[in-house]
């Protein structure tokens, strides 16, 4: 992989930050888009803009064709072999609630049990805490063990014929961990619960098959991997998605409709009601072809790569913690840690002054950090275009951000 | 250059070796302030007799701007009326919106110090929240009287 090649693709990076060059280190949070997005964006724009599947003229029928055919294609890229269960969303937050809001809304009562993790997002957590309060359903959570991965340990005890289902960060946005998704869900299905995976941040980074994952259900956001913003997917079961109430009534949703009643289109259009977001199903069909022609194999690889390489000089910085596990397998490429006493902001905005974006805060996970003891973590996350300079740009502001200090 | 403007030994002095940093005993005042946004947090007590600032105190954590900005705070108002707090407020928020004319004002004192965090706008907020958290105190004070 010719990371100088993949670099010329992102406009955006090639820029100076307060008299640097930028060094993009805030992939987790969001990530830069290559040329052949925004050029499918404003292409869209030019040439074929319309509604889709409402109007007979020209424009119309391309419009429905580009957003139909990049569904067709991210579905090829994780695995989904009906891209009829691929119903596009505003991102990871929208699948989750879609899920809480429809199934559990549809299926959970008192006495039922929820499992999450305390490491989850607040998108896969408040959504839950939402459809609990209204059902009289529990929430129970995984622990992490001192590695910072899930603790397997409590599952015999946490997952039983009570549990009707379980919900999972893939990767963890604040500390890099990969779960053993499959492993889980296996266990979750033997106890007869749904299994659904928050997977906002392995889907950009690690090669995703839903089927060998296992899962039911499968969250993820665009604008993490390469695509515009306000567009993301939800894959689910064929047969659960049928056996669900829509999330949102409107346009596009129907079939017939009375004054009192309607009847529901098959999917995926069921769960896609109103006019969505063709341009970012357009950019994200770029997106994704941009991605398959890299090699999701070789994105991680390169990641691990960066991973390594950083993690090595990091350790070696006194008094700088690094949170999530050792086994560098185990991870994804996030790197989350502290140094010394300077707090995450500072850090941030030492950085900051040198060209280097990283993320400073609780990452929207406070719950974890309250686990780890802190209040917030420096976090440094990568993607398929950065760089060993990039990395040694961070070591190097972060030396300053020692003297500056007094170290 | 603007970054050693904005991590002034006197600052880290304050963030390390806080000043009025604890709790106090049936404060007539008490706020809690979060940042959202951060995570950043503070509590901050008052003790208010005939009009005048006797005791103050702060906890919660933070990152250096906030700490350093509510040692100063206290110190510098230890002591001194509240219609006093309320215009060195006002003249310390001027301030970090750039008024050149406050950042060389005697009044401020110490807190003059603070004046290159008005070049970081994202970190503005970490310099107010002890401010605000002051206003919302001396809002207290008047609406309940003073013990
Ligand atoms: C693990 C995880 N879940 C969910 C989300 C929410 O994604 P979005 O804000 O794109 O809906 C994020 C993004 O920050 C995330 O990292």
């Amino acid at each position: 992989m010719y990371v100088g090649e993949i670099r010329q693709e992102f406009p955006i990076l090639q820029q100076q930050v307060n008299g640097h060059p930028l060094v993009y280190l805030d992939n987790a949070a969001s990530t830069q888009k290559p040329r052949r997005v925004l050029e499918a964006l404003d292409r869209y724009y030019r040439e074929d803009n319309a509604n889709v599947h409402r109007g007979i003229h020209e424009l119309s029928r391309r419009a429905t064709e580009a957003y139909e055919a990049a569904r067709v294609r991210v579905a090829a890229l994780f695995g989904i072999t009906d891209p009829a269960e691929l119903i596009w969303t505003r991102g990871t937050t929208e699948a989750l609630n879609l899920i809480a809001g429809s199934w559990g809304m549809a299926n959970l009562g008192p006495g039922d049990e929820i499992l999450l993790s305390v490491m989850e997002h607040h998108s896969n957590l408040v959504p839950w805490q939402i459809v609990a309060g209204r059902t009289g359903a529990r929430l129970r959570f995984l622990e992490i063990d001192e590695q910072q991965r899930l603790d397997l340990s409590g599952l015999d005890e946490l997952l039983t014929e009570r549990t009707r289902l379980v919900s999972l960060c893939h990767v963890s946005n604040a500390l890099g961990t990969i779960n053993p998704i499959r492993e889980i869900a296996a266990r979750a299905h033997a106890v007869g619960a749904v299994m659904v995976v928050d997977g906002a941040q392995s889907a950009p980074h690690l090669p995703v098959d839903v089927q060998a994952l296992g899962c039911d259900f499968f969250a993820f956001s665009g604008h993490k991997m390469c695509g515009p913003t306000g567009i993301g997917g939800l894959w689910g079961r064929r047969k659960l998605l049928e056996a669900m109430p829509p999330f949102f009534g409107g346009g596009d949703m129907i079939e017939f409709v009375e004054l009192e009643r309607s009847t529901y289109a098959p999917l995926p259009n069921k769960f896609e009601a109103g006019t969505p977001a063709i341009a970012g199903v357009v950019g994200l069909g770029a997106a994704v072809d941009f991605l398959a022609e890299i090699g999701p194999e070789a994105i991680q690889a390169h990641e691990r790569y960066l991973l390594g390489y950083a993690l090595e000089q990091l350790r070696a910085i006194p008094d700088l913690r690094v949170f999530g596990p050792e086994d560098i397998a185990e991870r994804s490429g996030v790197i989350s840690f502290t140094l010394a006493d300077i707090h995450p902001h500072d850090l941030a905005t030492i950085l900051d002054a040198e060209g280097v974006a990283i993320r400073a805060g609780h990452h929207c996970t406070q719950p974890l950090m309250h686990r780890l003891g802190v209040g917030s973590t420096a976090r440094a996350s990568f993607y398929v275009y950065n760089t060993t300079e990039d990395v040694d740009r961070l070591i190097e502001a972060l030396q300053r951000a020692r003297t500056l200090f007094g170290y | 250059m603007q970054l050693e403007a904005l991590y002034q030994q006197v600052i880290l002095q304050h963030y390390r070796h806080p000043h009025n940093r604890g709790v106090l005993d049936a404060p007539d005042a008490e706020v809690h302030l979060r940042n959202p946004t951060c995570g950043d947090e503070i509590t901050l007590q008052l003790h208010v007799r005939d009009g005048t600032i006797e005791d103050v105190r702060f906890s919660g954590q933070g990152c250096s701007i906030s700490q350093a900005s509510a040692s100063m705070m206290t110190q510098r108002l230890k002591g001194k009326p509240l219609a006093e707090a309320d215009a060195l407020s006002a003249r310390f928020t001027e301030m970090m919106h750039g008024s050149a004319e406050a950042a060389v004002d005697r009044n401020l004192g110490h807190l003059r110090a603070l004046a290159g965090v008005a070049r970081f706008p994202v970190r503005v907020r970490c310099a107010l929240l002890a401010w605000n958290a002051l206003g919302e105190a001396a809002k207290q004070v008047r609406t309940n009287g003073p013990g």
